[in-house]
């Protein structure tokens, strides 16, 4: 019995196409997701892996080489692979909000820090200049910025780096989104204000019931973040479930190898295992299971036939032959509920 | 021994890109005389000592005062028709002026939103503008300026018009690269996927940040254009007769300056030569200023 998802997203496949279509490649590939509202949903993967292209699919702000090949997108009960682009439009900034990569050089140098937290206000409610730099200033407050009133009337460069990416997170709630989107919003910066940052990323999903979809790399801020954790490789997502259950006992050799090579401070001794190998072309992927070459468990059936998403577990996902019968030699975890 | 600190006061932080303006090496000798010519454009009538356009034949061919033959009457001397050389020049300085400036605005406003809505919207839009640019560019300025002012014939504001359409290329040409860079720059990202529409983006986020370029343009643009309106008026189709513009001066002095008249066509030469290389002296500091990879930080 649970409730419907804010957004679900069915075999979606984006692909590059070269101008003359002889080149494709598959940046996203049959990918099926669902977060709730209020829930925090990580996305983890190697670069190039289709995380970003993902994020750029959802609020359809795609560069002009990809195409949406095939897939719905529901949200919030609407499928935004049909929507017009003047739709979109208002969906952008209103009811989905995204944090790009580079938040220190999100800010237009030539405007205040008003005028730039007050844009998505004027651009989506059509409020006047003055009530939406009231509004501008109520989310500095909320962003914990000091003495607001002064801040609205500065420039970017009179900010520290911190306070910049705040300013910028103030921007991504001010329409009140349901869906705040944040691709590694936090790798430009250093440790302490990473973690100041995603603490306040935190709050601001508890007070304005946010879901939230965190793009990142980083296995240990996962673990910290999110509630539930996809795994892109190549375009795939080959695991998701919950994130205590995936860290507990992943289904998926590639989730696995990824785990492993996290240092841990318990265990000094061993070594940290690399994965071998590099992350396939997308435009050439290989027969059969992509992560078959590099796969440490792989076996015949891997090199050619490509596994379909199994669930090991209630509401998980795993795309590994090794997933599909019960008693793999891991020893997977199976719940009652599985499907 | 002891460590002896000091305490070194550091200037206040700089209150605006504008302040970055240094005034060290600031061009003082053009920008006086680009200012001292606006000074006289505008108070051409309180200035003048004699109307530009009206001359006794009785006084032609005076020299200038420090001639023989000269008079404190007329200065710098009278033409074939016994106008005043001094206020010819004074109210020519005007029309130099009103048209550098207005056809400069003029082709940086075409050139500028051409080149916005080429780099940013890209595709055929881009392609249309920019085959259209390199046509232009294929086009000597200058012969296609006489042929459409052969055309629509000669007024002060038709000349502001033509120059306008000649000389808007180079302005679309650098900010189409400029934007270029500027739409993959993060903040126009986040205007995308805040919702901005296309337009707004241009506006406000594309077009504050080329304003530096653009008006550095301007001004390496206005020589050009004023040598330009000269030009034409020399040649017979530009600003019209009675009206005093320098260039038409030149070409007016040129039969006589054999006969030892200099004064009729080398004056008003002087004149558009300290104006042009003040123009670009000027220009090209401001170049160097705003420019963010010479400033030197």
């Amino acid at each position: 019995m649970t409730p419907r998802p804010l957004l679900e997203i069915e075999n979606l496949s984006t692909h590059y196409v070269s101008s003359r279509g002889t080149r494709v490649v598959r940046a996203v590939d049959e990918v099926s997701l669902r977060i709730n509202a209020g829930e925090t949903l990580g996305i983890v993967g190697e670069s190039g892996s289709g995380k970003s292209t993902l994020a750029l699919t959802i609020l359809r702000v795609l560069p002009a080489a990809a195409r949406i090949v095939s897939g719905r997108m529901l949200f919030e009960g609407e499928d935004l692979v049909q929507k017009s682009d003047e739709d979109m439009r208002h969906v952008r900034g209103k009811r989905i909000a995204m944090i790009l990569q580079d938040p220190m050089a999100s800010l237009n140098p030539l405007f205040t820090i008003g005028d730039q937290v007050a844009e998505p206000i004027r651009v989506h409610e059509g409020a006047g200049r003055g009530a939406a730099w009231r509004r501008a200033r109520d989310l500095l407050k909320a962003v914990r910025i000091p003495s607001p009133e002064t801040r609205v009337t500065q420039y970017p460069h009179e900010m520290s780096g911190g306070m910049r990416q705040r300013i910028v997170g103030a921007i991504g709630i001010s329409c009140e989104p349901r869906l705040l989107i944040a691709d590694e919003p936090t790798t430009s910066l250093d440790l302490t204000i990473q973690a100041q940052y995603l603490n306040l990323l935190r709050e601001l999903q508890r007070e304005h019931g946010l879901a939230l979809i965190f793009i990142t790399h980083n296995l240990g801020i996962v673990a910290k973040m999110c509630d539930q954790l996809a795994v892109m490789y190549a375009g795939r997502v080959v695991e998701s479930g919950p994130v205590s259950q995936i860290f507990n006992a992943p289904a998926h050799p590639y989730t696995e190898a990824l785990l492993n090579s996290i240092p841990r401070m318990s265990d000094s001794v061993q070594r940290l295992t690399a994965i071998e190998g590099q992350p396939p072309d997308l435009a050439a992927l290989p027969r059969g299971c992509s992560f078959a070459p590099r796969c440490a468990k792989a076996f015949d059936r891997c090199r050619v036939e490509t596994p379909p998403e199994f669930r090991p577990g209630h509401a998980r996902t795993a795309r590994c032959w090794l997933a599909a019968a019960p008693s793999t030699p891991e020893g997977i975890l199976v719940h009652s509920g599985a499907a | 021994m002891s460590i002896q600190t000091e305490l070194i006061a550091l200037p206040p932080r700089a209150p605006s890109r504008f302040a970055s303006l240094r005034l060290g090496d600031f061009p003082l000798i053009p920008a006086l005389i680009l200012g001292g010519i606006a000074f006289v454009a505008i108070f051409a009538n309180l200035l003048a000592p004699h109307d530009p356009e009206i001359g006794s034949l009785a006084a032609r061919f005076r020299p200038p005062v420090w001639q023989t033959g000269g008079s404190s009457q007329y200065l710098l001397g009278t033409d074939q028709l016994g106008r005043d050389v001094l206020s010819r020049l004074i109210f020519g300085a005007r029309v130099s002026m009103v048209v550098g400036f207005t056809a400069v605005i003029f082709s940086g406003i075409v050139g500028t939103t051409l080149g916005i809505l080429s780099g940013y919207l890209g595709g055929w839009v881009d392609q249309v503008i920019m085959r259209l640019t390199d046509t232009w560019l294929a086009l000597p300025a200058l012969t296609f300026a006489i042929f459409l002012a052969a055309i629509v014939g000669p007024s002060m504001w038709n000349i502001v018009l033509i120059l306008g359409i000649t000389y808007w290329t180079r302005y679309a040409r650098v900010t189409r690269g400029e934007v270029l860079s500027l739409k993959e720059r993060e903040f126009v990202r986040l205007a995308i996927v805040a919702g901005c529409s296309k337009f707004t983006i241009m506006r406000r986020h594309i077009l504050p940040n080329i304003l530096n370029t653009a008006i550095v343009l301007g001004t390496l643009e206005l020589g050009v254009v004023i040598i330009a309106e000269a030009t034409l008026s020399f040649l017979g189709v530009g600003v019209p007769p009675p009206e005093p513009a320098w260039g038409l001066m030149l070409s007016d002095g040129k039969q006589s300056l054999m006969v030892g008249r200099w004064w009729l066509s080398v004056l008003p030469g002087v004149c558009i030569m300290l104006m042009v290389l003040s123009a670009n002296i000027l220009g090209d500091w401001l170049r160097v200023k705003l420019d963010p990879q010479l400033r030197q930080l």
